[in-house]
């Protein structure tokens, strides 16, 4: 981590000139990105527009790539990924504290699974689960730690239509209790409307929107303004 | 053939009729029904059926005069003579030697056999240096060391142990690194993404997750450990089961030789067993998958 005094800015998050390549292909062209404490940003893009390397650059996880550019991120971020990524030996609970060893990780490991609404699963299996509640166990993983930066790389684009709706909700009540920075890569803009500060279009390893949502919360999926921006969002993606 | 076609061109049509009344609402037969084209219902004791079929057959072949006494004593012969080989010891102090010969091979071979395949699972340098000579060790098969063994060890007990104990360090080392080298690397990237240590990241990830890897090797260890103690002791031994054993054909004893292989079988069921115990309570994360 960088001293403080040498910090781009204040933000949670700051990428400046972000260049990513795989095999001489070029996936990130050069990213310009802040992100302020407690925003949730979702993130656009046709498959292969480069989301994932731009997640995964954030969560430190591309050792394999390279790239050049300046990247500022807490240390004290999680991730939830596609699948909940569960280790299919330990408990529940085990899952949400692992890596956890202070006194106090169980207690609030059994809190955070109330929050995420599996109160009493705490020695249940993973293999146990629904696949909405193993996500939710993982979201309960991500939330023990209380994240300055929350990362989430499609995270509900396995679950079933009437689970997601839920998911999404649940995200938004955690997210206004615990208030860290999100980043959420989606294909869903209806997704990114619902659940977004500001949503991000990414093609071709370039930010080409980057839309305000100033919509009232609970936002209505049949509102006038929530269908322009949709449609708005869908031309620049390049569906019409 | 033609009638073999006809049948099938008419199967439908009577399958589409006999379902008919189920459809229209006639009441349906509530008791468990095999699948149709599955093997038939589960018998009970199915496993010993086999074997106790196979005792009658010798039971009556001896009393019959079917089956020579001078080549496979009867049942009752066997039967009398272990209570002899019990009541003057003999049968247990030899019992005793051979399995604590068995467990303290399969005890250095699963030490040894684990750490070799940490080492070279979890580092580059460690398989570099590690693998190739387990590799050509497990060309070569362990009984045609004995020779160079016994050289080096003589023919006491300390050869005995060193022979079993290579056969077991094989599979142990075998199953139990490509247990770690298959750990979905999804987990790997978890761990950092939760920003464990290198220790917990052994103990929470690693060590669980080649756990089903081990466990299979110390099946297959548990096996080679008893053929390599067959071996060994009709080799060069004073006692033991495979002594006992051999000191019977030389004078043409087929009883005693017939207890000590029922004694053999005996150890070796008794022992899968337990490792499928432990492998039960152990991998109870995955009884959905395993029952």
């Amino acid at each position: 981590m960088a001293p403080h005094a040498s910090r781009l800015t204040d933000n949670a998050v700051a990428i400046r000139d972000l260049v990513r390549g795989f095999n001489g292909r070029t996936v990130l062209d050069g990213i310009d990105l802040d992100i302020r404490r407690g925003e949730f940003v979702a993130l656009l893009g046709r498959s292969g527009s480069g989301k994932s390397t731009l997640l995964r650059a954030l969560a430190d996880l591309d050792h394999d790539v390279v790239g050049t550019g300046r990247l500022e991120a807490p240390v004290n971020k999680s991730v939830v990924f596609q699948d909940a990524r569960l280790l299919p030996w330990k408990r529940v609970l085990d899952n949400v504290i692992l890596g956890l060893s202070d006194a106090g990780a169980a207690a609030r490991g059994t809190s955070a699974l109330a929050e995420v609404g599996l109160a009493g699963r705490e020695t249940a299996w993973p293999v146990e689960l629904s696949g909405g509640e193993q996500q939710r166990v993982a979201l309960a993983r991500s939330l023990v730690r209380d994240p300055a930066l929350l990362l989430a790389d499609e995270p509900f684009g396995a679950l079933d239509a009437l689970t997601r709706l839920r998911m999404h909700d649940l995200l938004r009540q955690l997210c206004a209790r615990h208030q860290p920075a999100v980043l959420l890569v989606t294909h869903d803009v209806d997704e990114a409307i619902s659940l977004a500060d500001r949503v991000l279009v990414l093609e071709e390893g370039r930010i080409i929107s980057d839309i305000a949502i100033e919509l009232p919360e609970p936002r209505d999926h049949g509102d006038p303004q929530f269908a322009r921006i949709r449609a708005d969002l869908l031309a620049r993606l390049g569906v019409h | 053939m033609s009638a073999f076609y006809a049948d099938t061109g008419t199967a439908p049509k009577t399958a589409r009729i006999a379902r008919k009344p189920i459809a229209s609402g006639a009441l349906v037969d509530q008791r468990a029904r095999s699948r149709r084209l599955g093997p038939g219902k589960e018998i009970p004791y199915a496993g010993l059926l086999g074997p106790a079929l196979l005792i009658a057959f010798w039971t009556l072949g001896s009393a019959t005069g079917f089956i020579d006494q001078r080549t496979l004593s009867a049942p009752w012969t066997v039967g009398v003579t272990a209570v002899d080989l019990i009541a003057d010891g003999r049968l247990q102090s030899n019992l005793i030697t051979s399995a604590w010969r068995a467990i303290q091979g399969l005890a250095f071979g699963i030490v040894i056999g684990t750490v070799l395949a940490l080492v070279s699972g979890l580092s580059r340098w460690g398989e570099a240096i590690i693998d190739g000579p387990i590799q050509i060790k497990r060309a070569v098969p362990t009984l045609a060391l004995i020779p160079l063994l016994i050289l080096w060890f003589g023919i006491g007990e300390g050869m005995k142990v060193t022979v079993i104990t290579l056969s077991v360090i094989i599979p142990i080392y075998i199953h139990t690194h490509n247990g770690l080298r298959s750990i979905d690397n999804r987990y790997v990237e978890l761990a950092e993404t939760l920003r464990m240590g290198h220790t917990e990241f052994i103990r929470q990830v690693v060590l669980p997750g080649a756990l089903p890897g081990f466990l299979l090797g110390l099946r297959f260890a548990v096996t080679a450990a008893y053929l390599s103690l067959v071996v060994v002791e009709q080799i060069n031994a004073t006692s033991g089961l495979g002594y006992m054993i051999e000191l019977a054909r030389t004078y043409g004893q087929t009883s005693i030789i017939l207890v000590g292989l029922v004694v053999y079988a005996i150890l070796g069921l008794a022992s899968d067993g337990i490792v499928k115990l432990i492998a039960k309570r152990t991998l109870s994360w995955r009884r959905t998958l395993a029952d």
